[in-house]
């Protein structure tokens, strides 16, 4: 390796920064010469950094399922011949700078056909207007924005699949009244959020929705990243003895919380937790204690695609990994779009791939799905451990939703 | 003036035009580059302008950086793009002024932990506003101004550190600040008024990093506070002004220049283990090289009988 041999010499450092500088200009040398004898897909995820984890779970394990999948078919159908894929990835260290650069570079240097999406609300914003004024489409399945329908009409470019702050507040609030209704539950709500995008973002559109629906917040408070200490705010609230329990909390939390309620006995009748309820690491965490539980996201699991999907995910990973039960399947479905488009057009046309996934309607994992104004119709908000799978129960209207089990059973020793 | 000094002042005046003319032949990728390097090479440099002569290691380059990303969040949207920035200065200059008063009777070590603590403080107050006040946390920032507006704001206040670099240098207090760093006591002694010297110029230090964050925020449309105060800024700048050697104005624009293209090669070739990599090189950095690039090209410069090392030719 260049690099470890001759660090010692200073002289020898800046000659390496030089042909560091020489090694970058000798990449926009490289053309593609041939004839399209693969399709080159870019991607640049967050491989170390905040956003890793999330990126591991959700992201890198679909692009690769995907990219695998297809070439193991021949590659990508593009008129009457198949063309492999080929990939070219990049760390952006989960910095928007980085990830602003490394697209930059996939586009211009690179010249990739494709370019598949970053992990994160944030990442995914910071790349918007690259991707709009390159041309790409932008199918973005990990951004959670209420500016999702204002961000589609400025880059008609970009999709936004997993929908808005507010969405999800509203499916779990209009559930909340039809429980109510049905006589499942009393109107005492006791609701905790983490101090981070998502927790103020949820939160913020819950408080309205349950006021405008007359239910009681009797207890409404918000804490910071990394808590450690949850059992005080389980304890309030326990006190309080509400009907239902809104956290709208972030991985370590929603873990936190649980544990918390199981050990001091807080069992109401709805127990709603926040990212990571979904994840395969609750399952394995809680066992029979997931019973009941309910969180955002869900999935319709008794789909054959899903069910389809669920085992080629656990093949496919090394360490025979599950999926997250909510933005994993809506990725690999917008890979799934991706391609559809891809082959319908029949080669590599961005602005009519565009085009078709505005206007097509694409067979995926989760379900049909025909964009409207570059945003799906429906989403999975509120979903419910049920006999170890996490079921999509709201919008009780989505095809596949299962009836809630209400009120939650009541907590079994581990 | 001498007529090489003319010479010079030309060569530079050229080198400034050859560089403004830059976006309209380079690709995206390339004009990013070169954001990159003028973003690190002004950061670089206004942190050498205070660390450089009181030897004090400043680590809040985030929270200044991050301030001025914040201000543009704000109040992008609302008010003219000059005005934005001139809110940001103020707010900058404002900031170092209580944090210098209030720090810099501080001695070394002290100084370096305060600074690492002033970011995540920063970032915290920021939090802690919008979460109990404006109920918002993530801004969106569209404004109109292109990758190459940014790249010239970045040029020009590349040019203005630079001058204002070289002013200080030959002005009293860059003779007072001198002293300081050499001895503080020393310098009380003469009858310096060593506080009011360093919070001058801790301010002035302060106000180029707040702009070059304002500058930077329009090219992610979305800012929060982690993507705002991130603390590998703080340690990059740092690194790159002692690879460059902080005791020269110049210096640490020698550092960042490399190191920038060096962490884009590794990222490139590299992705998996960039971050290891980069790791190794600053412990080489710091152990091999403790006065820069440009404290060993004035070692070896003025040992003149001893021939300079040969460099090793490249495996």
């Amino acid at each position: 390796m260049l690099w470890e041999e001759n660090m010692v010499s200073s002289v020898t450092r800046l000659a390496a920064g030089l042909a560091a500088i020489a090694g970058v200009a000798s990449l926009s040398a490289v053309e593609p010469v041939l004839a399209q004898s693969s399709v080159k897909i870019g991607y640049a995820l967050s491989r170390t950094g905040p956003n890793a984890g999330g990126a591991a779970v959700t992201t890198l394990p679909n692009y690769e399922m995907w990219v695998k999948e297809v070439n193991a078919a021949g590659g990508l159908k593009l008129g009457d011949k198949r063309v492999p894929i080929e990939v070219v990835q990049y760390d952006d260290r989960s910095s928007a700078e980085e990830a602003a650069k490394a697209l930059d570079r996939l586009i211009t240097q690179d010249k990739v056909d494709f370019i598949l999406p970053p992990w994160g609300t944030g990442l995914n914003l910071a790349v918007g207007p690259i991707l709009n004024k390159a041309g790409y489409p932008h199918l973005a399945s990990t951004a959670v924005t209420d500016r999702a329908p204002e961000l589609a009409k400025r880059w008609p470019n970009s999709f936004w699949l997993l929908g808005t702050s507010a969405g999800a507040s509203n499916t779990l609030v209009e559930l909340l009244v039809k429980l109510r209704g049905e006589g499942k539950i009393g109107d005492t709500v006791a609701m905790v959020s983490v101090a981070d995008g998502f927790g103020i973002d949820l939160s913020a559109a819950a408080r309205p929705a349950l006021a405008k629906a007359n239910f009681k917040l009797a207890y409404d408070k918000t804490y910071p990243v990394g808590t450690q200490d949850l059992s005080p705010m389980v304890n309030e609230a326990k006190a309080l003895n509400p009907d239902v329990f809104i956290a709208f909390s972030y991985p370590p939390d929603t873990l936190g919380l649980t544990e918390q309620a199981r050990i001091a006995g807080f069992n109401p009748k709805i127990f709603y937790t926040g990212v990571g309820t979904a994840f395969p690491l609750y399952k394995s965490k809680f066992g029979a204690n997931t019973e009941g539980v309910m969180g955002i996201g869900g999935w319709s699991g008794d789909s054959a695609a899903i069910k389809d999907y669920l085992a080629r995910h656990k093949a496919a990973s090394a360490n025979g990994a599950e999926p997250d039960r909510w933005a994993s399947a809506v990725t690999y479905a917008s890979l799934q779009m991706l391609q559809q488009a891809i082959e319908r057009v029949g080669k590599i046309d961005r602005e009519a791939v565009i085009k078709d996934l505005q206007t097509g309607t694409f067979d995926t994992v989760i379900g049909k799905v025909k964009l409207e104004n570059n945003l799906p119709t429906k989403h999975w908000w509120v979903g419910q451990w049920q006999g170890g799978e996490f079921y999509g129960v709201g919008p009780a209207s989505n095809e596949g939703a299962r009836a809630p089990v209400v009120p939650k059973p009541a907590w079994k020793a581990p | 003036m001498s007529p090489t000094q003319i010479a010079a002042l030309a060569a530079g005046g050229a080198g400034l035009v050859v560089l403004a003319l830059l976006p309209f032949y380079i690709d995206a990728y390339y004009l990013s580059l070169s954001i990159s390097l003028l973003q690190f090479t002004v950061l670089a440099t206004a942190w050498g302008l205070f660390s450089g002569p009181t030897r004090y290691v400043s680590l809040a380059t985030t929270a200044f950086f991050g301030v001025g990303a914040y201000t543009v969040a704000v109040l992008g949207e609302l008010l003219a793009w000059p005005l934005v920035l001139l809110i940001a200065t103020a707010i900058g200059a404002l900031m170092a002024l209580i944090v210098g008063i209030s720090t810099l009777r501080l001695s070394g070590l002290h100084f370096v932990i305060f600074t690492f603590g002033l970011a995540e403080l920063v970032r915290q107050l920021v939090i802690w506003y919008e979460v109990n006040k404006t109920r918002v946390l993530g801004r969106y920032v569209f404004v109109d101004i292109t990758q190459s507006d940014i790249y010239w704001q970045l040029l020009a206040l590349a040019v203005a550190v630079f001058v204002i670099g070289w002013l200080i240098a030959r002005s009293r207090l860059g003779f007072a600040l001198r002293i300081i760093g050499e001895d503080e006591t020393v310098a009380k002694h003469c009858g310096i008024n060593v506080t009011l010297a360093k919070v001058t110029l801790f301010t002035i230090s302060a106000v180029f990093i707040t702009l070059v964050g304002a500058i930077m925020a329009p090219r992610w449309t979305y800012i929060e506070p982690s993507i705002a105060f991130n603390p590998t800024i703080s340690f990059q700048v740092v690194i790159m002004a002692l690879l460059g050697g902080a005791h020269r104005l110049w210096g640490p624009a020698v550092g960042s220049i490399p190191l920038t293209l060096l962490f884009e090669f590794l990222s490139t070739r590299f992705p998996a283990t960039s971050t290891l990599i980069i790791g190794i090189v600053f412990l080489l950095i710091v152990y091999a090289l403790p006065s820069g690039v440009v404290g060993l090209w004035e070692r070896v410069s003025r040992r003149k009988p001893e021939p300079p090392v040969a460099p090793q030719v490249q495996a």
